[in-house]
């Protein structure tokens, strides 16, 4: 019976202590994380066909930073807000998935 | 005691009532940005036609010394009146009264005016602004809350229900909301959320703020459980007053028509698309140049922005539209881009309102997050309410039209009535660069320069099958028709389509992939 306990993990609901088991998908979730919004993420998968800036450079709000072909489409990834750029994660011709960290700004 | 004394006796009871939880709790929810619910409810409606009932309604709550406190009219405000002269009920949450709290008798009232709205065959509006369940009330506040769900759910689809959130909504409160068809929140007020963030970090250990977990940005950009994001409760009235302008009042009814206007074209319609089908451009200019005084009326405009949902107008008659997005991911579908579309979809099947689609489609995206969210079933939902749905079905291909994709945005194969197609469509079981790739795999491989021979194929490819005549051909389309044509075509599709009769076989009710 003890053996056959220690497979329970304790679970907290509305203040009260359960053992129980958890599934795969609850064991595989991401802790959630505030975004941030100095970390230009790709939003879909694709592939880098252009980049118009270099590090150290001083962008206003809406610039074109670079240009994503994803699905079949150009999508350009403008300058969230005013800032200068701190690195750059890709190069020219890179395949990324998403969530691909691109760009830092600062 | 005189008759004008009893008037008298009655005035100065109503006037009490209407005080709800007095002036040091009204002076509390004016600090916190928030309008008293009387104050709400004059707003939504027409000036001076709300009527009010269950005034005088007391809480039984009888435990924990709850039978000494006096709660005026039990922290809800029930009634009816007009909006444009047409009746419509209404109830909103006194937050100022025990913090909104639901009690049995709070549930009574609104189960109240909810069956009334009902039997009348009226829509029926709720205001939500309440802590949740009354803990001393026990086990009657959460039967409150089943009764009501119940009545949304049998009231789905026969009257239009509209959720307003302006306070918090935690808890099992939030399951009435969901079950309305219109959720309506503004910024920095609605709050909604099954368990808050303090229990989150007990259990999970998460850290979060409430705007971050259910925060009005959060449920119209991330959980898709809003459809209207305002920045004021004003803001979110007028959205309240112009959706109610496009909605019949029952599912017996056909929405209000209005006086015929052109569209105001800033540009030719030819001119929004770019010609270079890699780039994008804002689906929206399209349907403003088909509809009546270039009005478009967004629903869900932060969620999913990959495919477009709508009310406007086309010769005074209200049109649902679902529209590809090129400018939000490629217009890809995807989990929630076919969520978002078929409940839109059955929305306008419920209530006779006809669907035009516009499509421009690069197919579902790719990704062991989409796989492993069940793009699969949710994909499936899309075609379930484009199959299911028996109002007039028009598509109108713009560009891309692409292998499954193709099949869910309104084809003639799920039941469209009527296909059109520009001549910049591209419809086939791929893009040609994917498709090249595998009919001419070996020519490719066993070419002296690969690259070369890939080039020449996926132009073989273009020039055969991106195109609209292959379609055309099969009758799988009705007609390839000049982008200026469009709403001319549309009129006249909608017009022919106006007595339409679809009958689908006798059944309970289908077993759609929720």
């Amino acid at each position: 019976m003890e053996e056959n306990n220690s497979k329970y993990q304790v679970f907290v609901v509305n203040s009260v202590r359960y053992l129980t088991l958890t599934t795969t998908k609850f064991d595989k979730r991401k802790k959630w994380q505030k975004a941030d919004p100095k970390e230009i993420r790709s939003i879909i998968p694709g592939s880098v066909i252009e980049i118009f800036v270099s590090p150290g450079q001083e962008l206003k709000e809406g610039e074109v930073l670079l240009t994503l072909d994803a699905m079949k489409m150009y999508t350009k990834v403008e300058m969230p807000f005013d800032g200068v750029i701190k690195s750059i994660n890709v190069i020219k011709g890179d395949r990324i998935p998403k969530d691909t960290v691109m760009i830092t700004i600062e | 005691m005189s008759f004008k004394r009893t008037i008298l006796d009655l005035r100065k009871r109503k006037k009490e009532a209407q005080q709800g939880g007095g002036e040091k709790a009204i002076e509390k929810q004016v600090a916190m940005g928030k309008k008293t619910a009387r104050e709400r409810i004059k707003a939504i409606l027409d000036e001076n036609s709300f009527h009010e009932y269950d005034l005088f309604v007391e809480h039984t709550g009888r435990d924990f010394d709850m039978e000494k406190k006096v709660l005026h009219g039990d922290g809800v405000i029930i009634g009816t009146g007009t909006m444009y002269n047409q009746p419509v009920a209404i109830y909103a949450q006194d937050f100022t009264v025990a913090g909104g709290s639901l009690g049995l008798m709070h549930a009574r009232k609104i189960t109240k005016i909810m069956d009334h709205a009902l039997k009348m065959r009226v829509p029926l509006i709720g205001i939500n602004d309440s802590g949740g369940a009354r803990i001393q009330e026990g086990v009657n506040s959460l039967a409150g809350y089943g009764e009501i769900f119940y009545r949304n759910t049998n009231a789905s689809g026969v009257i239009p229900q509209i959720s307003v959130i302006l306070g918090p909504c935690a808890g099992g409160a939030v399951y009435s909301p969901a079950l309305t068809d219109f959720v309506f929140v503004v910024e920095n007020i609605s709050k909604m959320f099954i368990t808050g963030p303090g229990v989150i970090k007990t259990v999970l250990g998460e850290e979060i703020s409430m705007e971050e977990l259910g925060g009005a940005m959060v449920h119209s950009e991330i959980t898709g459980n809003a459809h209207f994001f305002a920045k004021s409760e004003d803001e979110c009235f007028e959205q309240i007053k112009k959706l109610i302008t496009f909605i019949p009042w029952n599912n017996e009814q056909k929405a209000l028509k209005f006086p015929i206007q052109e569209p105001l074209l800033k540009k030719n319609i030819d001119e929004i698309v770019p010609v270079d089908p890699h780039n994008p451009y804002d689906v929206r200019d399209i349907i403003k140049a088909v509809t009546d005084g270039s009005d478009f009326f967004e629903i869900m405009e932060n969620f999913a922005r990959n495919i477009v949902i709508g009310f406007g107008r086309i010769q005074g008659n209200t049109i649902g539209f679902v529209a590809n997005q090129p400018m939000y991911l490629a217009g890809v579908l995807d989990c929630d881009s076919s969520d978002k579309a078929a409940r839109f979809i059955r929305y306008c099947d419920a209530f006779n309102i006809p669907i035009v689609t516009l499509e421009d489609m690069p197919g579902y995206l790719p990704g062991v997050d989409q796989e492993h969210a069940g793009v699969i079933r949710h994909g499936a939902k899309l075609l379930y309410a484009y199959s299911e749905a028996t109002v007039p079905k028009v598509t109108v291909i713009i560009r891309k039209a692409y292998g499954g994709g193709y099949i869910a945005m309104n084809s003639r194969h799920l039941g469209a009535d009527f296909v059109f197609a520009w001549p910049t469509a591209e419809i086939a079981v791929m893009g040609p660069e994917g498709a090249a790739n595998i009919v001419f795999k070996k020519e490719i491989d066993e070419a002296e320069n690969p690259a070369e021979m890939r080039k020449q194929k996926i132009q073989e490819y273009k020039d055969k099958f991106a195109n609209p005549f292959v379609a055309a051909s099969k009758g799988y389309i009705d007609e390839v028709i000049e982008p200026s044509e469009t709403r001319a075509r549309l009129i006249h599709s909608l017009e022919i389509s106006a007595s339409k009769v679809d009958p689908r076989p006798e059944r309970k009710h289908g077993i759609p992939p929720f």
